[in-house]
């Protein structure tokens, strides 16, 4: 028994030849976030306060795709989403279809606090974070040069996907297209055990490049992008209709518990019932242990635990 | 060559004093569901076309909350959620946040055959109904003068419930809507509109299919999103069954309840009634929900914690049964 952490930043297909000046700003997030997960647990903070405040450090964090620096919709704008739940209790909280509210993993935390419901969305959901006083912003602070540039490529490159009176390729490369490879199809999320097997889990994004006005992913989803119980807590990352078709963070857990295997076999079990180059996911136990595997090139990842070991990788093994 | 299955729901969580004349209007239109489901499958049509054509009946006939006859939120609109999915290959379409789509599972499997998502919401899902010409009527065709009660008698309820100071039974106020200590969803249950209609069929290839449909909680908050449109919670399909989930909203995402039917069977070797009775037993907490469930065999399961759920069955060998209690 001890406590440990591990968070992501997505993943993905991020190409080996990765340029360090985007490189180089995401290990160092990845590195801070870790550090004040690592803090806030030494100061026996709950779980659930620790992956939400890692997650809003994630959202605050422009190389990432969530809060302040989210992928934009086929229409140009930001729509968040967001989810945090507990693992004693269950109890949890989402949000969807969010463009001015600042920190989006903590309107979910409020709507599982004060709310009869888990989960709102789009207006409503944005209504009860001014009601609750939540901090709030234009719009335009979320949206980055960078996504920009990425919705333009991908529209260019996906032309023929968004075009309904075409025939679905369901399969267009929609990552290959897209020049630096890196975190379109990112999320970030963090879990987090204490020494007394408490656990929680925490995942939020902007969703995908060029999706269409109203799509909800993966991420909001408990059971698909999300889950905690007294068992283990998931945050998955990768295509958002893959991880939902396969209830990824859920069957993580439901391996452990029905087939009795460790975190690390159920969770590699999981990711490889997905069709490869699709889903990542960090995972913590009740009893300490941590996994982060993928079947991606790559995904942006840290963790630590409590007997001192550490790690802050993106690809197989972990970068300098 | 297996046998095919069918089971319909239209909501757990019955009112004990339901007039009688009320309970044979609902078995009614079960059996006529159910034998639209029956004939569609001796026609030959595939498990994803016979649920979604069942849940359009449903929802088009005011009765239960889906479709016409949807609770309303606490603004008085409708917004209604439903999801389909198809077990072969998983895949899946969900809606929530409609307010003028006539058939709300026709618009969840149109998400699922015709976008490159698998959810869309609130206007971004009003905007995919009209480019893909779905029957569109206005809010108010879906607002019936009975839930327009209901809102109201929900709405004193609430304020009673809220107001620690008052003891929650058996006060003065809200007259009929507080006798019974029932509750669904924080609502006494005279008050609670059941949520929600299901189908799940297996065909007789062996393909399991499942759709749910609701509006919701009465006198919900306007962007609520319940169980009903998320995968794995309100509705789940794979190889090797196919559920439908009802009841109440929180607990059935808590316990992701359709996924752990089928979680279960796959990875604790359970038999279909095996694993509905064991997550009915084991995994809704303090939650009440009902749920319907076929298997790739031919097998049809219902089981719930409710006071009743409605619900009906047919099964290929002849087998035909509906029901409240």
């Amino acid at each position: 028994m001890g406590w440990a952490i591990a968070l992501h930043g997505g993943a993905g297909d991020i190409p080996l030849s990765l340029p360090s000046d985007r490189r180089l700003p995401r290990e160092a997030g990845l590195r801070h976030c870790l550090d004040v997960g690592i803090a806030a647990l030494k100061a026996h903070k709950h779980p659930l306060d620790v992956v939400e405040l890692v997650v809003r450090e994630l959202e605050n964090h422009p190389h990432f795709n969530a809060g302040k620096g989210s992928v934009l919709t086929t229409s140009g704008t930001v729509e968040m989403e967001a989810c945090i739940m507990d693992g004693k209790t269950k109890k949890c909280g989402a949000v969807s279809g969010l463009s001015t509210v600042v920190n989006a993993i903590s309107l979910a935390r409020t709507v599982m606090e004060k709310t009869p419901h888990i989960y709102l969305a789009f207006d409503g959901a944005e209504a009860f974070a001014r009601e609750q006083g939540l901090e709030t912003v234009d719009p335009s602070y979320f949206v980055t040069p960078e996504n920009i540039e990425r919705l333009k490529q991908a529209q260019e490159a996906n032309r023929v996907q968004i075009d309904y009176t075409q025939p679905i390729q369901k399969e267009v490369k929609k990552d290959d297209a897209i020049g630096d490879g890196d975190s379109q199809i990112g999320t970030v999320g963090c879990v987090a055990v204490d020494n007394e097997g408490n656990l929680a889990s925490a995942t939020s994004t902007g969703g995908l490049v060029n999706k269409m006005v109203g799509r909800i992913g993966d991420t909001p989803i408990i059971g698909a992008g999300t889950y905690a119980n007294h068992l283990c807590a998931v945050s998955a990352t990768g295509k958002g209709e893959l991880i939902i078709r396969g209830t990824v963070a859920r069957d993580v857990a439901a391996v452990m518990e029905f087939k009795g295997v460790s975190l690390k076999e159920a969770a590699a079990y999981v990711v490889g019932q997905v069709p490869p180059g699709n889903v990542g996911l960090v995972a913590v136990s009740s009893t300490g242990e941590v996994t982060m595997p993928f079947n991606t090139t790559g995904m942006f990842r840290a963790c630590a635990t409590e007997d001192g070991y550490s790690e802050i990788a993106i690809w197989d093994s972990p970068s300098k | 060559m297996g046998a095919w299955a069918i089971a319909v729901h239209g909501g757990a969580g019955v009112d004990p004093n339901l007039p009688k004349e009320r309970q044979e209007e609902a078995k009614r239109l079960l059996t006529r569901c159910l034998n639209i489901g029956i004939s569609a499958l001796l026609s030959n049509l595939p498990a994803i076309d016979v649920v979604e054509l069942v849940v359009r009946e449903l929802e088009t006939d005011p009765l239960f909350n889906s479709g016409r006859g949807s609770a309303l939120t606490e603004n008085g609109t409708v917004e209604m959620e439903a999801s389909i999915m198809d077990g072969p290959k998983r895949r899946c379409g969900a809606v929530s946040g409609l307010t003028t789509v006539k058939n709300p599972v026709s618009l969840a499997r149109l998400v699922m055959d015709k976008s490159p998502h698998s959810y869309l919401a609130f206007s971004g899902a009003e905007e995919f109904a009209r480019k893909q010409g779905v029957e569109l009527v206005d809010n108010e065709y879906f607002i019936t003068e009975d839930n327009v009660g209901m809102l109201k008698l929900a709405k004193e309820a609430n304020s009673i419930l809220f107001d620690y100071r008052i003891p929650a039974i058996g006060t003065c106020g809200a007259g009929a809507a507080m006798d019974s200590p029932l509750q669904m969803n924080g609502l006494p249950i005279s008050v609670y509109a059941p949520e929600t209609v299901g189908c799940v069929v297996v065909d007789k290839e062996g393909r399991c299919a499942a759709a749910t449909s609701t509006g919701g909680l009465m006198n919900k908050m306007t962007g609520r999103i319940g169980d009903s449109p998320l995968i794995g919670s309100g509705t789940y399909a794979c190889d090797l069954c196919g559920v439908s989930c009802t009841g109440e909203g929180e607990a059935i995402i808590r316990s992701t309840l359709a996924r752990e039917v089928a979680a279960v069977m796959e990875y604790k070797g359970l038999n279909l009634h095996e694993a509905v009775d064991y997550v009915i037993k084991n995994r809704l907490d303090e939650g009440k929900a009902g749920l319907i469930a076929v298997s790739k065999n031919g097998e049809v399961a219902c089981g719930f914690n409710t006071t009743g759920m409605f619900r009906g069955c047919a099964t290929e060998d002849g087998f035909m049964e509906v029901g409240v209690w």
